[in-house]
């Protein structure tokens, strides 16, 4: 398959509409072509029955707003065609992971509980992008509520495969996102990153995860899961079209009294500064895994995947040679408890969180007939929720219980604090390390095959180990491509900052993919690109 | 050390209740399988030595004066969106919210 106008980078796409010099339509059809091609049958709550052609195709989009996306990028014709400005995002094809709310289309979370929500209003990030210009082609595919590192919870199925090997997945829980903008099915995605469900997700599909600082875009619209630690996010092919994109979504918002007021700087501005003299980071503890033995629940450690561990080195090579500092030997003692504590704080609120459904007021509410209230409760959410959202709520009612919370619940949140002081102390400027950023793994392994770890929650949370730490912290994590492995899975290099200092960040990304520019990796793309094209 | 029984099937039936949640059995034995499991790791962190002291946050990112955004204004603003809103109920009368009995329960 040739690249067509559907694998242009945002910026680009963006300027040459703006320029007259292609249609935003054009655009909408380059990539509804592409969709076509690779896409497969569409992702169904209704009764799943695998095939084995289910292995060879996308299926990231829930749903397809081709209708309102050919208006949009009317619009934006029309606009340019009146010499006015439709925006940074003219005509840019956007796919919105289904947990957001968009005005009149169904806004599923991937759940069946809410399999016919029509959205009444639009989510302030979604707001920002189609007020810039961008163009929503659909609703992509994800962990039910975003409960997951997969996506194959979603109730809507087949799961969403991997571009490199549709057989894998896409990592998740925004794995329609990123395997939408690998394949060129979207140019930009709107995620969340409560674990690393952006960051991870884009490491597996070999494209750029920016999950901002908590506060950093508004809430505003997002069907919550863990209220203190959700993060919309976003999945870009490249650093450029991240860093534009985050400039359009970030900034207080009216409607979340935690989108923080912090000013929101020109993150294009400061992008080709380069390395020289900034000092980056690598910790240890980002190199090893802790976790429970499935059979035996003893803790074993390992090391994360050699071929993992040599792309991150060879990437702090590239960075020194730069003119970076690198500062081997940061201490982050409490990485290995980012998990544990998660399964605590993330569950707590999820409960919390899942309460609204009840079958009263919107959603799923079961036919059979009912002699009380709690009973249409019971049956509701008996059929409606899938095994994750239970398993959180009732993990979250356990370790909040008067009788348990001291041991669990409060014990996770000072936890969390260690955490943030791992952090704190990372970046201090006064302090032993003086950080500007640290540079990890994003992810332990790479993409593993459908079906291998689902059904093991506590292993396929374990996914998260090395993103979930700043989403504790609060702090702003990107996942940049870093080559391949011996099977030709993408790794993924994660970069992760101070308090707002996205723009840090994406300046060191920005670097590490000028400086790799015209290695040969660069150049391969999805498997399901080469086979759709033969 | 073997998978916790941390959760027994009696504290099982407890949660299931307080979440209203109707299970199929099968369905019930895996979730309490997966969330001992779960204890498993979640014992990892709980055993450490934290100072009682560690103060607890709301949320990661401190939101010190000036990043904290002002409070709005406490003021009514009408939704033109109450219909599409309540055309979401399963079951509505005359705008109003249909469920079934809710019965008299003695709190005690």
């Amino acid at each position: 398959m040739t690249a067509e106008l559907c694998d242009l980078s945002a910026e680009d796409t963006a300027r040459r509409v703006r320029a007259g010099e292609i249609a935003a339509t054009s655009v909408l059809d380059s990539v509804l072509r592409r969709i076509e091609a690779i896409e497969g049958r569409a992702p169904s709550a209704e009764g799943y029955v695998p095939q084995p052609d289910d292995r060879l195709t996308i299926h990231a989009f829930i749903t397809r707003t081709i209708e309102r996306a050919r208006r949009q990028a009317e619009t934006v014709d029309a606009q340019v065609h009146r010499g006015e400005n439709p925006g940074p995002l003219a005509g840019v094809p956007l796919a919105v992971k289904d947990i957001f709310c968009v005005r009149d289309t169904l806004s599923t979370a991937g759940s069946r509980i809410l399999a016919n929500f029509r959205a009444p209003y639009s989510a302030t990030p979604v707001a920002r992008l189609e007020q810039a210009g961008a163009v929503t082609v659909g609703k992509v595919n994800l962990d039910e509520f975003a409960f997951g590192s997969s996506s194959e919870s979603s109730a809507f199925l087949p799961p969403p495969g991997n571009p490199w090997d549709p057989a894998r997945v896409p990592g998740g829980s925004s794995g329609g996102s990123a395997a939408a903008v690998a394949a060129g099915e979207a140019t930009l995605s709107l995620g969340t990153d409560t674990a690393g469900s952006v960051r991870q997700p884009a490491a597996f599909c070999g494209v750029v995860g920016l999950k901002p600082t908590y506060g950093r875009v508004s809430r505003y619209g997002l069907i919550a899961f863990a209220s203190s630690l959700d993060c919309p996010a976003l999945v870009a092919r490249g650093v450029r079209d991240a860093a534009l994109a985050l400039g359009v979504i970030a900034g207080a918002d009216a409607h979340d009294a935690t989108a923080a007021a912090v000013p929101v700087p020109d993150y294009l501005a400061t992008l080709e500064a380069g390395v020289r003299g900034l000092r980056i980071g690598l910790s240890p503890d980002y190199f090893r895994l802790r976790y429970p033995d499935p059979a035996t629940g003893e803790m074993r450690e390992r090391s994360i995947e050699p071929e993992i561990v040599e792309a991150v080195r060879r990437a702090a090579q590239r960075l020194a040679q730069a003119g970076a500092e690198i500062v081997e030997g940061v201490a982050m003692p409490n990485t290995r408890f980012g998990i544990p504590a998660y399964f605590v704080v993330s569950r707590v609120e999820a409960a919390s969180n899942l309460h609204r459904y009840d079958g009263v007021k919107y959603g799923l509410r079961a036919e059979e007939p009912v002699t009380e209230l709690a009973q249409l409760y019971r049956k509701s959410r008996g059929r409606g929720f899938g095994v994750q959202p239970k398993l959180r709520i009732l993990m979250g009612m356990y370790v909040s219980a008067e009788q348990y919370e001291k041991d669990y619940y409060r014990q996770a949140l000072r936890v969390r604090s260690l955490l943030r002081r791992d952090f704190t102390e990372a970046f201090d400027p006064a302090g032993p390390y003086r950080l500007d950023a640290l540079l990890t793994p994003t992810t332990p392994t790479t993409a593993f095959e459908i079906g291998a770890v689902y059904g093991d929650s506590v292993l396929m949370q374990y996914a998260d180990l090395l993103t979930v730490p700043a989403n504790h912290a609060g702090t702003p994590g990107l996942s940049l491509p870093a080559g391949f492995d011996g099977a030709g899975l993408p790794i993924g290099l994660q970069v992760l900052g101070a308090d707002f200092a996205e723009a840090m960040i994406l300046r060191i990304g920005r670097a590490w993919e000028s400086l790799t520019q015209e290695e040969p990796w660069r150049k391969a793309r999805p498997r399901i690109l080469a086979e759709a094209g033969a | 050390m073997s998978p916790t029984e941390e959760i027994t099937p009696a504290i099982f039936a407890h949660l299931i209740r307080l979440a209203e949640l109707e299970l199929e059995p099968q369905e019930a034995e895996y979730l309490r399988g997966q969330l001992n499991a779960q204890l498993t790791a979640i014992h990892d962190m709980a055993s450490i030595d934290v100072d009682p002291k560690t103060p607890i946050t709301s949320h990661g990112v401190p939101y010190p004066e000036g990043a904290r955004p002002a409070l709005r204004e406490d003021a009514a603003q009408p939704s033109s969106e109450a219909e599409a809103i309540l055309a979401q109920a399963p079951e509505t009368e005359e705008r109003y919210l249909v469920v079934p009995d809710i019965p008299h329960t003695d709190l005690g």
